[in-house]
């Protein structure tokens, strides 16, 4: 990668725009298809959709062609496809009488979302400059978490208190709160992990780091928890607990570390589980979720089991877009969106949409991979795995692998706050991988020759064999 | 750092695995434990909006499908002549389920019967609906109307029109009735509604009332008295019957057996035994019973049907009772009078007429002609069925006599027509309400029977139901018996 001259040459990103392409055809067909399965006719507003995403599509790669042209290419098509199923979803349950207008809404902040993600990419330039404002990142996620608690705009619906009323509509701050941590911990520990790493204190077999040097991060995790468990959003306790303990491995590779982790958040669990009802209902309808009482009772299974139901009868190849019945479940078009495309797609359309979410969070962990700097790599890591886990607990949680948490499907899911803070993801991720992929010229950090060529930071010396 | 990106990349690998492995399960090889789930009314709200094949009577149809302009139900299920047919195709409701032949042919009719294996994987495969098979009942429209017509609106009563040769049944036919296109409304708050002014009007949608309502039977169970009683040897058609004015019950001295509200019979102190038959006389069918014993008179009754509860044609139907515990001589004396301890529905008595009418064999009784595919290919065609030698083609033949005087000269002569009929009648007091059930069962023409017709007016008053029986049976055979 570190080549010459040549490579100074930007790349016209052919294949980007190619399958730019084709994500949009595919989303916007899948839109056609919703209606047409639900006995609409292909007006004016079909085109209009279709013509606002293609716009998106061709503006953000020429955004990147002139600010991030060395941007993996492969990024923005796998979001948009995603993103572009899930409106067509939420247009198909819109057609459900008595109807609805979400998907007009999320089509607006799929705009607004995608705007900001090419604000970033023009404005931000270089990400490493983020990680000189460790503790903004900190206090601002502290913020976003607590903003739900405030009088006037704080809302609380179905019982989780993580919405605000901006007016126009409601937002989830704790959304965006997951990028703001992710950046905290980056940055804390791609500044700290050799004190975490070296300065430990050995016990027995393994060596734990000192208090003072894990302190902020355990305080950024505290804090973040035991707001969650005031919000009672049991997803997103699970989600900024996953992406804790996956920076922190990424940063040290102390698997140990994980697991003594992991066996404290089972003792948490069970903690959790006793002291609040909710925690107990939700672990009770999963375990018993085929129970009929169960299936009936005020807070049971009767949503997991419908989405269940509603996979069933999808089977194999799928009762096809606006031939199913998802409608009857519960939050068809946002926590349940995934057993609607089961249902409507089939087995074949639910594989195809986890393997594009797969190449896209592979994507992302490759770019952690070619990223030159610590902060980088964790960051992207980072956030690969924020969304690997996302979707773990959400898609698990509707295929009754673990619970049932309420916790969003990225980019498909109808619900701002949730497509923002993703499209926002995206933009740094392809910011970060533009300058992981810009060819070095030479400056004073650089080693540009021989053993490590290219790493940008000294203090990580790559064996030949893992350079990108 | 990049080894545990590494690492961390096989955890999310896991991650995929375990869910696309989760998925499979789900949705292809445990999916058929979740579609037949209690509480899965997804196949049923699928099936309800789906197609469906229709039911037939003489090709034209009583219940088809119909596409519709809801977005959510692609087709509504729709019953012509509804309050005809009510009994027979039953309703499909969301929110009640299926009842009559919508249930019992659910499978094809929904397209969901293994025979439809093949079809289905051609339909999967080109993308096209599953139209269900189409039924042809037996069911004869002039036949089905002129039974629905001798029921009077307002009525409790049944009536059915068999074939005794083949035990097609050509009408089947009951009132209170009902519209059942109101239970198969889209809506399913319209439906509840809907179900509930029937039940409150009275009606109970849930059952046939020919093949389910189980009425005493009154004196048409003195055909299976008779026919014991010739089987016995100790009687004949011709010979001499004594006729007792009173006959006390040993158990019930209090309490004896009379003949019918004095009348003819008390007038003779015998008589010749289709002479008793004919005026229905009581006394002497009692002290016959006594003097035979109960498993002779059981032993009739079980071979025309009574007490076999494996009857499915293809509607279910309410076995006919005959007491087999040992009852004592007074219950047996007022049973074989049709009262106490037996019940017969309106089918069972038509067995019992169409199994004389057809020289003693029993024909087991069908609805269903014929199952075509979507294409119109031949799935299943039914053939005759033999339910039972009854009796023999000489008894059978002393009993068609019999029950022809019974017309001519005996309690059902407002039936006599050009055309032989051959019947036999019977009132069964309910209780001591005063009302009775009033019934008739025979065939006709006596000597080449077309058809057996049963009517049974319930809970109504002596006069009424007497005056209906015979002349409605003689309105109907003149209807559709073909000279």
């Amino acid at each position: 990668m570190a080549q010459t001259d040549q490579s100074l040459k930007k790349p016209l990103r052919i294949a980007e725009l190619v399958l730019l392409l084709v994500s949009v055809v595919i989303g916007s067909g899948a839109y056609m298809l919703s209606g047409l399965g639900m006995d609409q006719t292909i007006d004016a507003n079909y085109w209009v959709q279709f013509g606002v995403m293609l716009a998106l599509a061709v503006i953000f790669h020429i955004v990147l062609r002139l600010r991030a042209p060395f941007a993996d290419q492969y990024i923005l098509p796998l979001a948009l496809t995603l993103n572009g199923l899930g409106l067509a979803m939420i247009h198909r349950l819109d057609l459900v009488p008595p109807g609805d207008a979400s998907a007009n809404n999320q089509l607006l902040w799929t705009a607004l979302s995608i705007i900001i993600a090419m604000a970033i990419v023009w404005a931000i330039r270089d990400y490493r400059n983020m990680r000189r404002f460790t503790y903004v990142w900190l206090l601002a996620s502290a913020l976003l978490l607590i903003l739900p608690f405030l009088p006037f705009i704080g809302m609380e619906i179905y019982g989780a208190r993580i919405w605000v009323n901006l007016g126009i509509g409601s937002f989830q701050p704790g959304e965006v709160a997951k990028l703001t941590l992710a950046i905290f911990f980056a940055s804390y520990l791609s500044a700290n992990r050799d004190l975490i790493l070296l300065a430990g204190k050995k016990v027995g077999p393994l060596t734990f780091p000192r208090m003072q040097d894990l302190g902020p991060l355990v305080v950024a995790w505290l804090v973040a928890m035991g707001v969650l468990i005031f919000q009672r959003d049991l997803g997103s306790a699970v989600l900024f607990f996953g992406l804790f303990m996956a920076v922190i491995y990424l940063a040290t590779s102390r698997l140990s570390w994980i697991i003594l982790g992991f066996g404290a958040a089972a003792v948490g669990a069970v903690i959790a589980a006793s002291l609040f009802p909710h925690v107990q209902a939700r672990i009770d309808g999963w375990l018993n979720a085929f129970d009929m009482d169960m299936i009936y009772a005020e807070h049971g299974s009767h949503q997991i089991v419908q989405g269940l139901f509603g996979l069933a009868s999808g089977g194999f190849f799928g009762s096809g877009l606006g031939e199913g019945r998802p409608d009857m479940v519960f939050a068809a078009n946002s926590d349940m969106i995934i057993a609607s495309f089961g249902e409507e797609l089939g087995l074949i359309g639910l594989a195809a949409i986890l393997l594009t979410f797969f190449l896209l969070i592979t994507r992302i962990m490759r770019i952690g991979l070619s990223a030159r700097d610590a902060f980088g790599k964790l960051l992207a890591g980072g956030l690969g795995c924020a969304m690997a886990i996302q979707i773990f607990v959400v898609v698990g949680g509707v295929l009754r692998v673990i619970p049932l948490t309420g916790l969003t499907t990225p980019f498909m899911a109808a619900g701002g706050s949730s497509l923002l803070a993703n499209w926002m993801i995206m933009g740094l991720v392809l910011l970060i991988s533009h300058t992981a992929n810009r060819p070095v010229q030479s400056g004073p950090m650089v080693n540009a020759s021989g053993f490590g060529a290219g790493v940008g930071d000294p203090g990580q010396p790559v064996g030949a064999g893992e350079r990108e | 750092m990049n080894e545990s990106i590494r690492y961390a990349w096989y955890g999310i690998v896991t991650i995929f695995v375990v869910l696309l492995g989760a998925a499979s399960y789900i949705q292809v090889i445990g999916a058929d434990d979740l579609r037949t789930h209690e509480a899965n009314t997804r196949e049923l709200y699928k099936q309800f909006g789906g197609p469906r094949g229709p039911i037939l009577v003489e090709g034209e149809p009583i219940a088809e499908s119909v596409p519709s302009d809801s977005t959510s139900f692609d087709y509504q299920r729709v019953y012509h002549d509804p309050a005809m047919y009510s009994g027979i195709t039953g309703f499909y409701s969301l929110n009640y389920g299926q009842t009559g032949l919508e249930q019992r042919l659910n499978e094809w009719l929904s397209g969901t019967s293994d025979d439809l294996f093949v079809e289905r994987i051609r339909q999967q495969l080109t993308g096209e609906e599953n139209p269900g098979a189409s039924v042809e009942l037996t069911i004869e429209q002039a036949a089905q109307q002129a039974a629905f017509d001798a029921l009077p609106e307002g009525m409790q009563a049944s009536a059915i029109i068999s074939e005794p040769d083949t035990g097609r049944i050509l009408a089947m036919a009951s009132r209170p009735s009902y519209d059942t296109n109101k239970l198969a409304v889209h809506s399913t708050t319209e439906a509840s509604a809907n179900m509930d002014e029937l039940v409150e009007s009275g009606v109970s949608p849930y059952n046939n009332q020919p093949t389910y309502e189980r009425p005493y039977p009154g004196s048409t169970f003195k055909l299976i008295d008779a026919i014991a009683m010739l089987e016995s040897g100790e009687y004949t058609p011709g010979g001499s019957v004594n006729i007792p004015n009173e006959l006390p019950l040993p158990q019930a001295p209090d309490n004896p057996i009379t003949n019918f509200r004095g009348g003819i019979c008390d007038q003779r102190g015998s008589a010749e035994f289709t002479w008793v038959f004919a005026q229905s006389c009581n006394t002497p069918f009692s002290q016959a019973a006594m003097d035979m014993g109960q498993d002779q008179i059981l032993d009739v009754a079980e071979r025309f049907g009574f007490n076999d509860d494996s009857l499915n044609i293809p509607l279910s139907v309410n076995t006919s009772h005959f007491p087999t515990e040992d009852i004592a001589d007074a219950t047996l004396a007022q049973s074989v009078l049709g009262q106490v301890d037996v019940q017969a529905t309106a089918l069972q008595m038509n067995m019992v007429a169409a199994g004389i009418a057809n020289d003693g064999t029993v024909m087991t009784p069908q609805m269903v002609d014929s199952v075509r595919g979507p294409e119109l290919n031949l799935l299943e065609e039914t053939q005759p069925e033999v339910y039972s030698e009854a009796i023999s083609e000489e008894t059978a033949d002393q009993m068609t006599t019999m029950m022809q005087e019974v017309v001519q000269s005996g309690t059902a002569m407002p039936a006599r027509s050009s055309i032989p009929i051959a019947a036999k009648t019977g009132t069964a007091d309910i209780g001591t309400t005063g009302k009775v059930n009033s019934w008739i069962t025979g065939f006709a023409p006596a000597d080449d029977p077309q058809v057996a017709v049963t009517l049974v007016y319930q809970n109504t008053d002596y006069s009424v139901g007497s005056q209906l029986t015979a002349t409605n049976l003689k309105t109907i055979v003149e209807a559709v018996v073909e000279q």
